[in-house]
């Protein structure tokens, strides 16, 4: 809980015009509009400017830190300049939460915030070397691959597994973590605070009593996210009905349906990702589909791919889109 | 009597080969009934649960003069027509394909390890589908996408590979398999590295693709498919006597009148066009085109006038019926057809293989 600051700053990025205003409060923001790109707690210093080490150290900054990772306990001696991100998720945790002039490096897909500093590292093969060669006092990962934690814990490079959390909550944990490992605590409770009050903001406009067939189609070989996956987990805090999870029995998060099933489930709102070659028209014009409820009357919505698949401040923004078309299915008193 | 130095030779050989190529109706007519079975099977299970009476009303009310009463919901009236006639003839023409090019092959290479995809067709297919998915390479033109188009010159261009590299000979089948071998694993190593390159989200898709699945797009890969099996399987027929030929030798082939390595072109061109063109809608599927002709040579002997039109019965029965299994085991999720086709036809097909030779 931090006293509020009630400092304004507008920051121009690139392309969007990306309003974000730190103030670091415990409220809810209001008004959370989907252009908005993190939650309003967070603070997003422009990369040419560093701010942070200027900044006083508060208590809890100080270092060393002893980081709970799920592959054991981490150490981190000293406040870290030379952070490596690996993990798209991390990157925009770590901009979110005041870390990003600490960032000198980021994988291939990290592409958010846009002035990351995307390299072509890469999150799937990581190479030890050329990890190395970038000096890094910290390795922030998604998954440790071909024993790479080892490789660089050998050479007394901290490394901290970022793994992707299963659900909603689990992620503001890895959050918090983040800020410990960096030295902005507090911004990081500020964020997680600020983003808890954004998705509660945006989760309380969802229409829990309608039970709407939902479909979350991953790609054309008809592989969905059942609820328990993470991006599903979030459509389940919606109320709705996700028709993969009849086909999900054991689990997995990622069930291929078959395309008999889909139509015959007749889902009310399809989802399909941003990054997919094909288009809502498309699926509108799959031989078929004609008859499905979400076809006949257009609830076939685009989601961010990046925003779906990676836990990270930006979520907010999607769960306004999706209860936003969630409603609307709702109010017409069809069913 | 006159002695001439060829005809006695040609007259033994081709009396021989007549007795060995004598119609087995029995096989035929069970073939044909295997095949319209498995259709039926097929048509009637599916993951969307159709009622049986409703499919068999929609499917009696779809023949020229007959009217029945509808009951299926327009919702199952278009899983039915719009998503499982079509998978289903997919899958019953992927198969047929395969398992001709199989058998061609195997006639080509006198090797009972050849399969469809033996001069480099997956590989060089998996390289044009990767970069097609996954670099938005767009080569379609007309109705077709560019996954099936890519994925089609792909394979085209790995065999021309092979063929090239065996400097055009077909005289020596041999070389021409080690070309295939060395250009597999060119286009392979090729495909994995651009599988490296892929976004994360992309490789599912490619891998998908990978492990085979029929395309569901209604009608449309059915009308590209139909075309290349038709003439492919055409030419297949007509050259299925030089194949039988061939396996008495190249010598007594010559003394037939026939051109060895000119069949072998044939052959090879109509078997590599015919699996290009299926693997282009359904990936790649294994198993079916290495194992279905050895099916059919157990239960009626090696003549490839029998061979081919039966292996395409077969395989078509196959794969339509594997195709039930993944569509329906695990229901309403669905299995990559390939994993069933290895699952239940290798099973199968030792216990063929240990009751043929028991009998030998």
């Amino acid at each position: 809980m931090t006293p509020p600051r009630p400092t304004f700053r507008i920051v121009t990025a690139l392309a969007a015009a990306v309003l974000l205003a730190s103030c670091g409060a415990d409220e809810a923001p209001v008004d959370e509009t989907p252009e908005q790109a993190a939650p309003d707690a967070a603070t997003t210093p422009p990369a040419d400017e560093s701010s942070a080490s200027a900044d006083a150290q508060p208590a809890l900054d100080a270092f060393p830190v002893t980081i709970d990772t799920p592959t054991g306990e981490v150490v981190i001696e000293e406040r870290p300049e030379r952070i490596i991100s690996l993990s798209p998720s991390a990157t925009e945790i770590l901009f979110a939460i005041g870390a990003g002039d600490q960032v000198i490096a980021a994988d291939e897909f990290s592409n958010y915030p846009p002035n990351a500093p995307t390299t072509e590292l890469s999150g799937y093969e990581p190479n030890v070397e050329a990890i190395v060669g970038y000096e890094p006092d910290l390795v922030v990962l998604a998954n440790d691959i071909n024993e790479i934690e080892a490789s660089l814990t050998a050479l007394d490079i901290p490394v901290i597994i970022n793994t992707a959390p299963l659900d909603v909550d689990s992620g503001y944990d890895g959050m918090a973590a983040l800020g410990l490992a960096t030295g902005h605590a507090d911004e990081a409770a500020a964020a997680v605070s600020g983003m808890r009050a954004a998705m509660e903001d945006a989760l309380s406009a969802a229409p829990q009593d309608a039970q709407i067939r939902v479909y979350h189609e991953l790609d054309e070989t008809f592989f969905s996210a059942s609820s328990h996956s993470y991006i599903g987990s979030v459509y389940a805090a919606m109320g709705v009905v996700n028709i993969a999870d009849e086909a999900d029995t054991d689990q997995t998060g990622y069930p291929q349906l078959t395309e008999e099933a889909i139509v015959t489930a007749d889902p009310q709102l399809i989802l399909i990702q941003s990054q997919a070659a094909y288009t809502a028209e498309d699926v509108a014009a799959r031989p078929g589909w004609s008859q499905v409820s979400a076809v006949k009357n257009g609830n076939i919505i685009v989601v961010d791919s990046d925003i779906s698949s990676r836990w990270g401040p930006r979520l907010p923004q999607l769960v306004d889109l999706v209860v936003g078309a969630l409603s609307d299915i709702a109010v017409p008193a069809g069913r | 009597m006159m002695m001439s130095t060829q005809a006695p030779p040609a007259d033994a050989l081709e009396e021989s080969a007549e007795r060995a190529f004598r119609i087995r109706w029995p096989a035929v007519v069970g073939a044909v009934t295997l095949v319209v079975l498995v259709v039926l099977l097929s048509v009637m299970q599916g993951a969307g649960g159709l009622p049986l009476s409703g499919v068999a009303r929609s499917l009696a009310g779809a023949l020229p003069g007959v009217d029945v009463a509808q009951t299926l919901t327009p919702q199952q009236q278009g899983v039915l027509w719009q998503i499982r006639l079509p998978r289903t003839a997919l899958a019953a023409l992927v198969g047929a394909s395969l398992a001709m090019a199989g058998a061609g092959y195997q006639g080509v290479f006198r090797n009972p390890l050849a399969d469809p995809y033996l001069l480099g067709v997956s590989a060089g297919a998996g390289l044009g589908a990767v970069l097609a998915l996954g670099f938005g390479l767009d080569l379609a033109w007309g109705p077709v996408g560019a996954l099936p188009a890519a994925a089609f010159i792909g394979a085209l261009v790995a065999v021309t590979g092979s063929v090239l590299v065996a400097r055009g000979s077909f005289r020596d089948p041999a070389t021409l398999l080690l070309a295939g071998v060395a250009m597999a694993a060119l286009f392979a190593a090729l495909q994995t590295f651009a599988l490296q390159q892929l976004d994360q989200s992309r490789t599912r898709e490619v891998l998908s693709w990978l492990f085979g699945r029929l395309a569901t797009q209604g009608w449309q890969p059915v009308s590209l498919l139909l075309p290349y099996a038709v003439l492919a399987g055409a030419v297949l027929l007509v050259h299925a006597r030089h194949l039988d030929v061939l396996r008495l030798g190249d010598d007594e082939a010559r003394a037939l009148g026939l051109r060895p390595a000119r069949s072998r072109l044939v052959v090879v061109a109509a078997a590599t066009l015919i699996t290009a063109a299926a693997v282009s809608v359904s990936g790649l599927i294994g198993f079916v085109g290495l194992v279905t002709p050895h099916v059919v040579r157990l239960l009626v002997g090696h003549s490839y006038r029998l061979l081919i039109p039966l292996s395409a019965l077969v395989g078509g029965a196959f794969l339509a019926l594997a195709d039930v299994g993944a569509r329906t085991l695990v229901a309403p999720a669905e299995l990559p057809v390939g994993v069933i086709t290895a699952l239940v036809g290798a099973p199968f097909f030792c216990f063929v293989l240990w009751h043929g030779r028991r009998d030998r």
